[in-house]
């Protein structure tokens, strides 16, 4: 085989035949494979409700104050950015709320229960998933091999039962294999799902982490800086993904610097800096608001005081 | 197109004939595989009375028990492949579980002991159950820890379950177990048929279990157990952030690797019908442990090969066997350098439906031989990849 031949489609594939649908059946099939990521549809319930509360959050390392009395809400059905210069504590929050971290005072509730000493997979399974600023991939397996493994997150099979291969066995494996397929599609990268994770292009590793944190079914997903190292038009595909991820019924909380994304895909922002929060509001609030602009851009000598 | 990252070039070039061979497999069917393997299997279950003249290992060393040997150390490249291999769980005293399940076989059957006596096909999987649960012991404090640390303690283990048959009287020391059990049957005349001087019937016992313990291996890498151990192995923080419960699956793996490593020392105790201390220093689990590394750590197939080479090499050419050690040190050097993933570094496949699924996604297998995947990087079809012009 040549090398062209190994990257393009072979016959006989759903990639293949997606290449040759029409409008309307491609609208069809985008529904199902949108239907399969989102077996839950009851996560679009409740539309509105506090889904996630940071409740007066205090990360002290040492003597450095990473979150200094945090406080805000997610809610369910939204896309809320999280927003702040460098050094913010941005990524200091996420590490809070998926129990990377444990907050030194205060407390983080997911629908309305205390995540307390709760531990970092099984706050996963409570339905936080989260992608990394760094991609972090299994690097030795394929791109369905990872997305699986998020979907095992929800998986019983016992080792005495995958010793066996007894039936739930089976049963989980077929279903995680759909699941999978369809969550790639949904993302994008179907083509290259056969292929390890370390040799996938830099925007399908990003996309890949997407599908992975999809595939543990979260109530939140947490994206930390999905679109860093992309093209202005890699950037308007990923708005694009966001979007689809939130109508799909999930709830997205975004770290993100590119402004022009932020602004384009959020429905409300926090603005963090120096680990306080600064602002909170809709994308037109936040552009208007002095303490975010000084943040951003610093403030003349006269305007102080 | 600017943002394409270069995927990390530290892996050497895989050699063309080896990944069409892996790839030519992987595209046959299951049955075509089975049709292969059968004949395969039957020659490797003939080997001892064929008994071919290159391979063979007379007038040097009984060709029956040298099969066996190797037999031996198959099981326990097997094992300890689950430990070091899959769940990347760097184990420096797997000898310790292995003379834990030589012990106990030893214990419950010879007549030096002051144990009550079980019949020795009782004992074997009974010394299998104690050392899960000194796989258990030595795992739930230590598998907080990581990497170097974890070689350590593990190192720690094998000593002391070493010093332990060194100084308890009960172990008898260097005194030892004599007529330890063997498996019930007799010849045609009447003699009993698993003898220390007859590696035959050994062998093929031994080969039967190793081929359950693929099958039940496999079963556990074509799973999620599998799929946990390679996430853990690749990036332990992330992995437990996906929602895997990391702890529970490093410990199961111990377990599982200690319980093969107790079934292979108590086939070993069995065999030899002798007993005593001097089997189990570190050098036999630096040998366990290069029998893996050499073949392809991962990789069931490349630790058979490992395991045969280490075991086979000494066996076939005594004279060079005092080298034994200096050899296998340089091979193990110069395999790092051109050959990182071992003899045969083949990825193992963690998906019970992957064939099927990568077959409808995309029509064909999945990428074997990852390294020709990475060339002429194309736009996405969906709704567009990283590197597709608007």
């Amino acid at each position: 085989m040549t090398e062209k031949n190994k990257n393009e489609p072979a016959p006989g594939g759903i990639v293949a035949e997606v290449a040759q649908m029409t409008e309307v059946e491609l609208r069809e099939h985008e529904a199902e494979v949108a239907d399969v990521v989102a077996t839950d549809r009851e996560f679009a319930v409740g539309q509105g409700e506090t889904l996630l509360e940071m409740d007066n959050v205090t990360m002290r390392f040492g003597g450095l104050v990473a979150l200094d009395g945090v406080s805000f809400d997610i809610k369910r059905g939204e896309i809320l950015g999280l927003i702040g210069p460098n050094g913010a504590g941005k990524t200091t929050c996420f590490n809070a709320m998926t129990g990377v971290y444990r907050p030194t005072s205060g407390q983080v509730l997911l629908e309305g229960k205390p995540l307390g000493k709760t531990t970092k997979h099984k706050i996963t399974r409570k339905g936080i998933a989260r992608t990394f600023q760094n991609i972090r991939l299994f690097d030795e397996m394929t791109a369905l091999e990872n997305v699986v493994v998020g979907t095992d997150a929800r998986h019983k099979t016992s080792v005495v039962g995958a010793l066996l291969r007894l039936p739930r066995h089976f049963a989980e494996e077929k279903a995680a294999v759909e699941k999978a397929m369809a969550l790639l599609e949904f993302v994008g990268i179907a083509d290259r799902a056969g292929d390890k994770a370390k040799n996938l292009p830099y925007g399908y590793q990003r996309r890949l982490e997407i599908a992975r944190a999809l595939a543990t079914e979260p109530k939140l997903l947490c994206l930390d800086e999905p679109a860093a190292g992309f093209n202005p038009a890699e950037k308007d595909e990923l708005m694009e993904l966001i979007r689809k991820i939130r109508d799909d019924g999930f709830t997205v909380l975004l770290i993100e610097h590119d402004m022009r994304l932020v602004m384009g895909v959020t429905d409300r922002i926090v603005v963090l800096e120096f680990g306080k929060k600064i602002a909170e509001g809709t994308p037109e609030e936040i552009r208007n608001d002095k303490a975010v602009i000084a943040a951003y851009l610093g403030v003349p000598d006269d305007d102080v005081a | 197109m600017t943002t394409t990252k270069t995927p990390s070039t530290a892996k050497p070039p895989t050699a063309p004939w080896r990944t069409s061979i892996s790839e030519r497999w992987n595209n046959l069917s299951r049955f075509q595989q089975w049709v292969i393997l059968i004949p395969v299997v039957v020659l490797i279950f003939a080997l001892p009375w064929l008994n071919p003249p290159i391979l063979t290992t007379e007038p040097g060393y009984d060709f029956s028990i040298a099969m066996f040997d190797v037999a031996r150390y198959c099981l326990i490249a097997i094992g300890l492949n689950v430990v070091v291999g899959q769940a990347g769980l760097l184990d420096l005293g797997y000898v310790g579980f292995f003379a834990i399940g030589a012990y106990v076989a030893a214990l419950f059957t010879s007549p030096d002991s002051t144990l009550w006596k079980i019949p020795y096909l009782a004992a074997v999987p009974l010394a299998m159950a104690i050392t899960m649960v000194f796989g258990i012991i030595l795992g739930s404090p230590t598998l907080r820890l990581r990497g170097d640390y974890l070689a350590i303690v593990t190192l720690g283990f094998g000593e002391m379950v070493r010093l332990f048959a060194d100084n308890v009287d009960a172990l008898r020391g260097n005194r030892g177990f004599s007529n330890i059990g063997a498996p019930p049957g007799t010849r045609e005349n009447g003699e009993p048929l698993f003898v220390n001087f007859d590696g035959k019937p050994w062998y093929v016992l031994c080969v039967a279990v190793i081929i359950i313990v693929l099958i039940l291996a496999g079963n556990l890498e074509r799973s999620r157990v599998g799929r946990a151990w390679v996430a853990i192995r690749d990036d332990e923080d992330a992995a437990e952030l996906m929602g895997v419960p990391t702890f529970k699956f490093k410990i199961w793996a111990f377990v599982i690797g200690a319980a093969i490593g107790g079934l292979s020392g108590a086939l070993y105790a069995g065999q030899q019908g002798f007993m005593n201390n001097q089997k189990f220093d570190v050098l036999t689990s630096v040998l366990f442990l290069a029998a893996v590394i050499l073949g392809g750590s991962g990789n069931k197939v490349g630790v058979l090969l490992g395991a045969f080479v280490v075991a086979y090499v000494p066996l076939r050419f005594l004279s060079i066997a005092e080298w034994k050690f200096m050899i296998f040190g340089v091979a193990l050097t110069i395999l790092m350098i051109f050959r990182p993933q071992g003899l045969l570094g083949a990825r193992q496949r963690l998906l019970a439906y992957g064939r099927q699924a990568y077959q409808r996604l995309v029509g064909r297998g999945e990428m074997v031989s990852s390294d020709t995947a990475m060339s002429a990087e194309k736009g996405g079809l969906m709704n567009g990849g990283s590197g597709a012009p608007k």
